[in-house]
C-alpha cells in the first residue's frame, strides 16, 4: 500500500474565495532560480506589512502552527500560472488543500508536486471550516482511496479530479518517467506533423 | 457530426493515454521566459536529463526585464541571474533565445504571433498563464506550471485531462469607442471568473469575426481570467493574411498548403459543444474593474455595486474589495481620481493599441498629477510605432515610452506602484498587490480607456473624452 492512500495532520481555514496565485505568492519573490526559499514568503502580504510586521494572520497563530491541511473556499488559486504558489505551500508546510473548486493550473501543479487537492460541496465544506476553527488540536485522517475523511469525529466524503485520484493510489503522481516511456509513439507524431526534422 | 476545433487538434497531438487515464499530448511550440522556466532546466539536470526537441522551443526574456535601463548587468543582482540561468541554459541546450537588442526580444505573447511562431493548429505550451493569447490563431495554447516546463522539454509531451469545449457567440456589431478589451472584461463578468473552469473557450460571432488578430489576442488572452483552461479562435482569412510574409511563416507555394492544413483544423459547421452562451455584443460598453478580480467590473456609466444585494461570501468578497480598493459601494466609478497610467502587457501591448491611443491623445495632455507610462509589448512593436512616429505623440502628451517588457503588469521589474497609489492599466490582473505594492489599486480597462483617464486624471468615458463618434 501506498503511503500516498492515507494523509493525516491538523488543520488550518485561510478564508476567501478566489484567492489568486499573487496573494499565495507575491511576484517579487519569484525572483529566484530555485524553489528553495518560498516557504517564509507564503501569503507574505497578508501575513506581514510593509515593515515586515505581522499582521496577526491565521497561519500565523500558534494554535495552527505546524497544520497541514489547508481548507479554503472556492476557487483557490486563479490568476497565474506560477508553480510557484504550490511550492510555497508546500515548502511552508501544507500537504493537503481542501476547497470548493481549484483553478486548473494550480491544481495540476499542486497534482504533479503530490500535494492532494480535495473537493467539497459549499455546505459541507463550510461545517469542516467551522470545525478547524474550533478544534486547531484535531487531526485530519483522509482516505484517499475511499474519499472519505474524518475530523473532529465527523465524517465528510470529498470528490477528486479521477485522473488525479488515480495518480495518487498507484503514487505516480509525477508522469515525467511515464511520459519518457513513449520516444516512439512520440517521434510517429512529430514526424506525422512534420517536426521530426527538427529534432 | 462535425468535429470542433479543440477535438481536431487534440486528435492530431494525442500520442496515448497513461494509466491514471490522463492523455499525453504532443507539444507543437514550446516558449520559455526567465521566471518559471530557469528551475525546469535545474530539475532536467538532477535528474539527468536533456532537452528531447530543442527546435520546438524558443526563449524570450519578459518579466524582469527593466524598461529604462536595459545595460547589463541589471541593477538588481536576482533579476541579472535569472537572466544568466535562461542564458545559459539555452545555450547548453541548443535552444534559441530571442535577446535583448537583436530586434526579437519582447513579451513571450507578443514575440511568438509576431514572428510567426505562432501557427493554426498547434498545441503551445509556456509557463506562463497567459498562453491563451496564441489561441487567437486556433491554436491549443495552455499555461503550465514549472514541473510541466521540465515534461516538455524532457519529452515534447505534457500529460493532460480532456477540456470540455464552450462557444460563446458575440452577436452584433461593438458599438464605436468599445473595444476587444471591453468585450473580454465583459465576457468574464457576465460569466465569472471561474465560470470556465473545465472548460475550452471557444470564441466566436460576428464580433469576433470581424476583429483584427490583435483584438483577437487581446480576447484569448484573458480566457484564463475567466477560469478557461484555454481559449481560441477559429483561423480564417484574417488569421492567413497576418501570418503570410512573417519571419517564421512558409512562403510561396508553401504558404498555400500551410493555409489549406490551418484551414482544415477550423470547427466545422455541425460541431458539438458542451455548452453555447450568446453574448449580444451591441450591448457591450466601456468596462471598467472597481475590485480586485477581472470579473468584479461594471461599465463606464454604471455604479459599484452594492455587497448587500449579494450573498454570502460573495458579498464578503465584495465587501473586502471595497475595502480594499477604498472605493464606496453605490458611487460612479467614473470620476474615480487615478495616480498613474500604464498602457502595455501582453493583453494590450501591441501596434493597434498604441495606434488607437495616439490617435486620440494627439492634442491633450496627461494630467499633471497622473503619472503616466506606455510599454511596447516587443522590440518589434516599439520599432513599428517608433516608425510611426508614435513614440513622440505619447511623449508629447505626458507619456514615457518606455523599452519593452511585461512591467507594470506584474512589477517585477522596478516599474511598480507606490503605497495604495491607484492605477488605470491595460493590463490583465487587478489581484491585491499585483502592481507592486501590496496596498497599491488596480483599475483595469481598454488602453483608449487608460487614456482617457490619464488626460482627465480620473476615469472617463474615452467616448467622450476623445470625441469618438462613427469611427470603430
Amino acid at each position: 500500500m501506498s503511503e500516498q492512500l492515507n494523509r493525516s495532520g491538523r488543520g488550518v481555514y485561510v478564508q476567501g474565495n478566489d484567492i489568486d496565485t499573487d496573494r499565495i505568492i507575491p511576484a517579487r519573490f519569484l525572483k529566484c532560480v530555485t524553489f528553495d526559499e518560498l516557504g517564509p514568503a507564503l501569503f507574505y502580504d497578508e501575513r506581514f506589512d510593509s515593515d515586515d510586521l505581522p499582521k496577526g494572520h491565521i497561519l500565523d497563530n500558534p494554535a495552527h502552527r505546524g497544520a497541514s491541511v489547508l481548507v479554503t473556499d472556492a476557487n483557490f488559486g486563479c490568476g497565474s500560472s506560477r508553480e510557484h504558489a504550490p511550492q510555497a505551500l508546500q515548502k511552508f508546510g501544507i500537504e493537503v488543500i481542501i476547497a470548493e473548486s481549484f483553478a486548473e493550473i494550480f491544481h495540476g501543479n499542486c497534482t504533479t508536486l503530490g500535494m492532494p487537492c480535495l473537493v467539497m460541496p459549499a455546505e459541507q465544506r463550510r461545517a469542516l471550516a467551522g470545525l478547524v476553527q474550533q478544534n486547531p488540536d484535531a487531526e485530519f485522517l483522509i482516505d484517499i482511496e475511499q474519499c472519505t475523511l474524518i475530523f473532529a469525529n465527523q465524517s465528510f466524503a470529498f470528490g477528486m479530479k479521477e485522473s488525479a485520484r488515480e495518480a495518487f493510489l498507484t503514487g505516480r503522481f509525477d508522469p515525467l518517467n511515464e511520459l519518457l516511456l513513449g520516444q516512439e509513439a512520440i517521434r510517429s507524431v512529430a514526424e506525422k506533423l512534420g517536426y521530426a526534422e527538427t529534432v | 457530426m462535425g468535429k470542433n476545433l479543440y477535438q481536431k487538434v487534440w486528435s492530431d497531438h494525442l500520442v496515448g493515454t497513461l494509466e491514471n487515464g490522463q492523455f499525453q499530448v504532443f507539444v507543437a511550440l514550446h516558449l520559455i521566459h526567465e521566471v518559471t522556466s530557469p528551475q525546469a532546466f535545474g530539475m532536467l539536470k538532477d535528474k539527468g536529463l536533456g532537452v528531447a526537441y530543442p527546435k520546438r522551443t524558443f526563449a524570450t526574456v519578459d518579466h524582469i526585464i527593466p524598461t529604462d535601463d536595459q545595460s547589463r548587468p541589471f541593477s538588481d543582482p536576482m533579476a541579472e541571474r535569472m537572466m544568466e540561468v535562461l542564458s545559459e541554459a539555452t545555450e547548453t541546450h541548443g535552444i534559441e533565445f530571442f535577446q535583448p537588442n537583436t530586434g526579437s526580444q519582447g513579451i513571450v505573447h507578443v514575440v511568438g504571433p509576431e514572428l510567426g511562431l505562432t501557427q493554426p493548429g498547434m498545441t503551445i505550451c509556456c509557463g506562463d498563464s497567459h498562453t491563451s493569447t496564441h489561441g487567437a490563431f486556433g491554436c491549443i495554447a495552455l499555461g503550465i506550471g514549472t514541473s510541466q516546463v521540465r515534461d516538455v522539454l524532457a519529452s515534447q509531451t505534457l500529460a493532460m485531462d480532456p477540456l470540455k469545449v464552450r462557444r460563446i457567440e458575440v452577436t452584433g456589431e461593438l458599438a464605436s469607442g468599445v473595444t476587444a478589451k471591453d468585450v473580454t472584461l465583459h465576457i468574464i463578468r457576465t460569466l465569472g471568473v471561474n465560470g470556465g473552469v473545465g472548460y475550452a473557450y471557444e470564441y466566436a460571432g460576428p464580433v469576433i469575426d470581424a476583429m483584427s488578430m490583435e483584438e483577437r489576442m487581446t480576447v484569448c488572452n484573458m480566457s484564463i481570467e475567466g477560469g478557461a483552461r484555454c481559449g481560441y479562435i477559429n483561423p480564417d482569412a484574417t488569421t492567413f493574411e497576418f501570418l503570410r510574409g512573417r519571419e517564421r511563416v512558409p512562403s510561396g507555394a508553401d504558404f498555400d498548403a500551410a493555409v489549406a492544413r490551418w484551414g482544415s483544423y477550423a470547427s466545422d459547421v455541425d460541431a458539438e459543444y458542451d455548452d453555447v452562451v450568446v453574448i449580444d455584443g451591441g450591448a457591450i460598453e466601456p468596462t471598467v474593474t472597481w475590485g480586485v478580480t477581472p470579473g468584479q467590473a461594471i461599465s463606464i456609466n454604471e455604479r459599484i455595486p452594492d455587497p448587500a444585494l449579494a450573498a454570502g461570501l460573495d458579498q464578503e468578497l465584495m465587501e473586502d474589495a471595497l475595502r480594499y480598493m477604498q472605493l464606496d459601494s453605490e458611487a460612479p466609478i467614473a470620476g474615480t481620481k487615478i495616480d498613474v497610467a500604464f498602457i502595455g502587457s501582453c493583453t494590450n501591448g501591441r501596434l493597434s493599441d498604441f495606434k488607437a491611443v495616439a490617435e486620440a491623445i494627439k492634442g491633450h495632455q496627461v494630467a499633471n498629477h497622473v503619472r503616466a507610462i506606455a510599454v511596447p509589448g516587443s522590440e518589434k512593436v516599439d520599432a513599428d510605432a517608433k516608425a510611426l512616429g508614435l513614440d513622440h505623440i505619447f511623449r508629447e502628451a505626458g507619456f514615457e515610452w518606455r523599452k519593452p517588457g511585461c512591467s507594470m503588469c506584474l512589477a517585477m521589474n522596478p516599474d511598480k506602484l507606490v503605497g495604495d497609489e491607484i492605477c488605470a492599466s491595460s493590463s490583465n490582473r487587478n489581484f491585491m498587490g499585483r502592481q507592486g505594492s501590496s496596498t497599491g489599486r488596480t483599475l483595469l480597462m481598454s488602453p483608449i480607456m487608460v487614456a482617457a483617464a490619464a488626460v482627465q486624471g480620473q476615469v472617463a468615458d474615452a467616448r467622450v473624452v476623445f470625441d469618438l463618434k462613427e469611427v470603430g
